[in-house]
């Protein structure tokens, strides 16, 4: 469903993704691992047009991003920022309802409303937050928002950037359960970056992992333990000593 | 030899950095333009900067104007007395204030006030990638924030510039009547009929253009802000700097076409 190919992006002179090949199929999970500032993030942004790729292609159900109807491009996306991004104007249910109150998915007030505490209870958070503004929030709880914005409108595709960082071992399972939940429930195709590899272990079917601007390895998730990959074997235990230097 | 290149070269570089910022801001302005004639539209997001650009701009606009139509009134007295003009206060104080000082300290308080503050909320947006998840969110900023701003103040500075005006007069009145022994009546008359309508609407078209100069810049600045608070803070800094300046050159130009003849 999602494709790219040999897509370079640099910003000024920090060459970070340098040629990164990727295929997500329709319905399935992809998490994204790799080292803290290897383009991650970049890669999502990519794909959904917020940064312009220098080189490459990528290719949504076969049509590449950047021709064609953007509106209509969008509509299908959900997309949970690794910072929450919460419109600090407007109260946590006008929020996660955002995409519900305007636009060609207009519902009525209460509606909106409904499917918007719907959401919220689906993230482990109760309706009383419903009217807060996101500042009384705690950052787990902005980032469980963003989580309930991300999927409001029921989108094909969701992308979640670290989804359970910052959370409670607790709370962390009651997302990545919840990830699982949309792809095999509502069949949508998810895309998570995250560093918890019990969260990859729980959300994955697939796993990529990002070093030096390429994916170093991909495969299914039960592949993962004896790939053979040194990079792949050092990032999942999390050892200091190996092929990928510490200092980046 | 060297050193009149060097300076050739420094001069170049800046009138390609002016002509670009020019250009890059004019299209900003027309994507602006275009994004307020062109459906959907976002009546809520307009209320609420009719609401901060205009409601509560009116204090600082009836104090400042007050405080300017006052002192003016002080001063036209006190210059006009050595030639014996000082009976010349209504009219001077009319004129002043409804073609030169009602719209540009208006103009000024407005890039104080509101450009400043949209320059750092669209930065902050910026910045915290709620840009980003607008567009994500299917909601295109210029429309959703740009142009009901630039809107507003394009409807409500005048309007501003209407009061501050009328304030001014009014501080110019007090001073007059109540220290410099004007009678009340005959310096209300004389300003009713000193005045043209072509005073009044340079001074409204006046506002219109420094509205569109100063929700512009404070929208264009923060939209193109870099990444950080310091981020926010230069986009601020350098939105006030560049809407007070271009307000004035805009005053100068529109003062010439107005009154050159
Ligand atoms: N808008 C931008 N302008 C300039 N450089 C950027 C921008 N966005 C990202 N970068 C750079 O791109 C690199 C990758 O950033 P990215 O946010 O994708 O990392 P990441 O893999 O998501 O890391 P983390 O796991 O820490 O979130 C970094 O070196 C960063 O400085
Ligand atoms: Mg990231």
């Amino acid at each position: 469903m999602i494709r790219m190919e040999n897509v370079h992006k640099a910003f000024g002179s920090n060459q970070v993704l340098r040629g990164m090949d990727l295929n997500i199929p329709r319905g399935s999970s992809m998490v994204i691992i790799g080292g803290s500032g290897t383009g991650k993030s970049v890669a999502l942004k990519c794909i959904l047009g917020l940064i312009q790729h220098d080189e490459g292609k990528i290719f949504v159900d076969g049509k590449e991003t950047g021709t064609g109807d953007r509106d209509a491009f969008l509509a299908r996306f959900g997309m949970l920022f690794q910072g929450g991004a919460l419109f600090d104007s407007l109260p946590v249910w006008q929020n996660v309802a955002f995409r519900l109150l305007r636009g060609s998915l207009m519902r009525p007030l209460e509606e909106a409303r409904e499917i918007a505490i719907d959401k919220l209870r689906r993230v482990g958070l109760r309706a009383n937050v419903a009217d807060l503004l996101p500042a009384e929030l705690s950052g787990g709880m902005q980032k469980r928002v963003g989580l309930a914005r991300a999927i409001a409108a029921e989108p094909e595709i969701i992308f979640f950037d670290e989804p359970t960082t910052g959370l409670d071992p607790i709370m962390a399972g009651v997302i990545n359960d919840l990830i699982r939940e949309i792809v095999t429930e509502m069949g949508a195709t998810a895309m998570t970056i995250t560093h918890d590899m019990s969260s990859v272990r729980a959300i994955a079917d697939n796993v990529a992992m990002l070093h030096d601007g390429v994916i170093q390895w991909t495969g299914p998730v039960g592949d993962m333990d004896q790939s053979g990959d040194p990079y792949l074997d050092q990032f999942i235990h999390g050892r200091a000593e190996g092929p990928i230097e510490a200092v980046r | 030899m060297n050193a009149l290149m060097l300076f050739l070269a420094v001069i170049g570089r800046l009138m390609l950095d002016t002509l670009g910022a020019i250009g890059r801001v004019s299209q900003f302005t027309a994507r602006a333009v275009s994004h307020i004639v062109r459906p959907p539209f976002y009546p809520r997001e307009f209320a609420n900067a009719l609401m901060n650009i205009g409601w509560l701009s009116l204090p600082v606009v009836g104090l400042t104007a007050v405080f300017t139509g006052g002192a003016l009134a002080l001063q036209i007295y006190a210059g006009g007395a050595r030639f014996n003009a000082e009976a010349v206060v209504p009219q001077i104080v009319a004129i002043g204030i409804v073609r030169e000082l009602g719209p540009v300290l208006v103009g000024l308080m407005i890039a104080a006030r509101v450009t400043s503050s949209i320059a750092a909320e669209i930065a902050t947006m910026k910045v915290t990638e709620q840009i980003d998840a607008l567009v994500t969110l299917s909601t295109n900023p210029m429309k959703y924030l740009v142009a009901p701003r630039v809107l507003a103040a394009f409807i409500t500075v005048p309007m501003l510039v209407a009061v501050g005006d009328v304030i001014g007069i009014a501080g110019g009145y007090l001073v007059g009547v109540q220290n410099l022994g004007f009678n009340a009546a005959a310096y209300l008359q004389n300003t009713v009929d000193f005045l043209e309508p072509i005073d009044i609407i340079s001074s409204l078209v006046k506002g219109a253009a420094f509205g569109v100069i100063a929700s512009v810049m404070g929208c264009y600045y923060g939209m193109s802000s870099g990444r950080g608070a310091q981020g926010v803070g230069r986009a601020t800094k350098g939105s006030v700097e560049a809407a007070a300046v271009l307000l004035l050159a805009a005053n100068f130009l529109l003062t010439g076409i107005f009154f050159s003849v």
